[in-house]
């Protein structure tokens, strides 16, 4: 969009003064205007009523606030004074001295109060800065601009250009992309990464509009710039976890403070809808991978079924226990650090089991559906997460178990011989390789079970994330955690 | 576009676009179908008369499909049905 050209003002030598008919002081000071214009050039700018001041001559509408965003209006009334058509001197409220010493007269206003603050300018109202600088100043937006046509619905140009998921998505219009650049204090222009599978440059500027378009507030902008950063570490593998023909998507676990800050939701329906800190962050992510990086469905995106976590997976970890480790503080973050993971997922498995009550029941339990990731037979072949609910959670906790404890146990319930899951067994065509028919043979990696715990109060229910298959080779692909800087 | 409804950023890295190429046109006509397209323009028809009337003095079938206005692009079905009968297409610019 052209800048529409600086003109603010017609007075070389004089005053402006900008005011509204609704602010009291601007009311009272009429007089003081009338006389000023008795003596000097003047031009008053009128924010809301082009009949007001009516003692004035020279008014001008300013409805618009153009010129009150081209003076850089604050407060009104503001007195401008002009010399040779350059500001020289300006007074905001009312002060009789302040007045005196800008218009160089004595006994203004005498019989007004000595002092009045004034008002907020409309051209500083919420959201007004960033909608005014769209209009009538200079952006500094890179990326291009489209025109949408007069009569045209701003959404469907959205899709119509393929920058949607499927879902309506918010129009990044210039305005919107500031405030959501007002989110963060990094430069616009600063490159975040490559993003595959186009391996396309992505800057600050095109991770707002797309958070713009998922629908993010300004302030989710430094957690979800971590988040894009944490992607692009090469061992999240996200080309292959966008292209493969598997379920795979990002799944994004926060820790520390900023959950709550940003008020997302680990509770109920923690995994659903119902969030705008969960679901627009993870959509964010998503929406980069699709219009930066290229990684359109049907295209080089070649999921067999793909998984509504492709939409957006994003959620916070329950922190609530002070007694329990955090997902992140176990992945090598110092405790009460902002950090985020980032879990090649395949969707949710439920997990039932409401009549173990001991440790010991439950981690045998949890590892007959643990074992179905993938597929029963396969082994050490991909990583999974695990999310504990509250009542499961409490079982361990009552028993005195923690994280290490409930890990170690887990991994010793997940091994079974290998005649068992050798290819062919039972008549099973799907399975692991002969030679290890003599092992015991473990479900996962050391490294491959992730737990966190997360979901509502009510209901011995826990979730399974199984893991991308790209997990198998573990030095090459896995879980990414990283502390996020605000 | 002087009065636009909104001002979009592109969402894309902008790097890249969309190419596809023209379908090979047929070597020739005998035994297809042509569709003759007008485009809502006045004197459309005249033009895709004459074509018409050449077409089919050679042996060639042709069919006639006509947008209701130049001002939208072609509905679905006109779309649809040129797709599906016709092996090639003259559209009508006319004026």
């Amino acid at each position: 969009m052209s800048a529409t050209p600086r003109d603010p003002c017609r007075v070389s030598d004089g005053f402006v003064a900008v005011l509204k008919a609704d602010c009291p002081t601007c009311r009272l000071i009429e007089p003081v205007l009338s006389r000023i214009e008795a003596e000097a050039a003047l031009v008053v700018y009128t924010q809301d009523d082009p009949g007001f001041p009516s003692a004035v001559t020279d008014r001008i509408d300013d409805a618009a606030l153009q010129h009150s965003f081209e003076l850089d209006i604050e407060t009104v009334p503001t007195l401008i004074r002009f010399e040779g058509g350059a500001e020289v001197d300006r007074t905001e409220g009312w002060s009789r001295s302040e007045w005196e010493r800008v218009t160089g007269t004595e006994g203004l206003g005498s019989d007004l109060p000595e002092h009045r603050p004034g008002c907020g300018s409309k051209s500083v109202e919420p959201g007004a800065a960033e909608a005014l600088r769209a209009k009538f100043g200079d952006t500094g937006i890179e990326a291009r601009s489209v025109a949408v046509g007069p009569y045209a619905d701003p959404i469907e140009a959205c899709f119509d250009r393929g920058w949607t998921d499927g879902l309506p998505v918010v129009p990044p219009t210039p305005e919107r992309v500031l405030r959501m650049l007002a989110g963060t204090p990094r430069a616009p222009d600063e490159a975040v990464g490559r993003i595959p599978p186009d391996l396309a440059e992505c800057t600050v500027e095109k991770v707002a509009i797309n958070a713009v378009l998922a629908g993010c507030r300004p302030e989710f902008m430094p957690l979800l710039l971590g988040i894009v950063e944490a992607a692009l570490v090469p061992e999240f593998t996200l080309h292959a976890v966008t292209c493969s023909t598997c379920f795979s998507a990002p799944v994004i676990i926060v820790n520390g403070p900023i959950a709550a800050r940003l008020g997302m939701n680990c509770g109920l329906n923690v995994l659903g809808p119902g969030n705008r800190a969960n679901a627009t962050i993870g959509r964010a992510l998503n929406l980069l991978v699709r219009n930066v990086g290229g990684g359109r469905p049907g295209e080089i995106d070649r999921a067999t079924f793909g998984s509504a976590s492709k939409f957006t997976q994003c959620f916070a970890e329950d922190e609530s226990d002070p007694d329990w480790e955090p997902l992140s503080v176990s992945r090598g973050i110092e405790p009460g650090v902002d950090a985020v993971t980032l879990f090649q997922g395949e969707g949710v498995q439920g997990f039932i089991d409401q009549k173990s009550r001991t440790p010991g029941e439950l981690t045998r339990s949890l590892a007959l559906s643990l074992f179905a990731v993938g597929h029963p037979r396969l082994c050490e072949w991909a990583y999974a997460l695990l999310l504990l609910s509250p009542e499961h959670y409490a079982i361990y906790r009552d028993a005195g178990w923690g994280r290490g404890e409930i890990t170690e146990a887990l991994h010793d319930a997940l091994h079974r011989p290998g005649s068992e899951l050798v290819a062919g067994a039972g008549g099973v065509g799907e399975g692991i390789e002969d030679e290890r028919a003599g092992e015991s043979v473990p479900k996962f990696h050391a490294d491959g079970l992730l737990i966190a715990r997360a979901g509502g109060p009510a209901g011995l229910f826990s979730a399974i994330l199984a893991g991308w298959p790209g997990g198998r080779a573990r030095e090459d692909s896995h879980p990414i955690t990283r502390r996020i800087i605000t | 576009m002087s009065d636009p409804a909104a001002v979009l950023h592109d969402p894309t890295s902008e790097t890249t676009s969309e190419i596809r190429p023209r379908r090979t046109p047929p070597a020739d006509l005998a035994g297809k179908v042509v569709a003759l397209q007008g485009i809502g323009k006045a004197r459309s028809s005249e033009f895709l008369d004459h074509i018409e009337d050449r077409l089919n003095r050679r042996g060639i079938e042709t069919i006639r499909t006509e947008k209701a206005t130049n001002a939208r692009t072609a509905p679905i079905d006109i779309l649809q049905r040129i797709a599906t009968e016709a092996h090639a297409v003259v559209q009508a610019l006319a004026d």
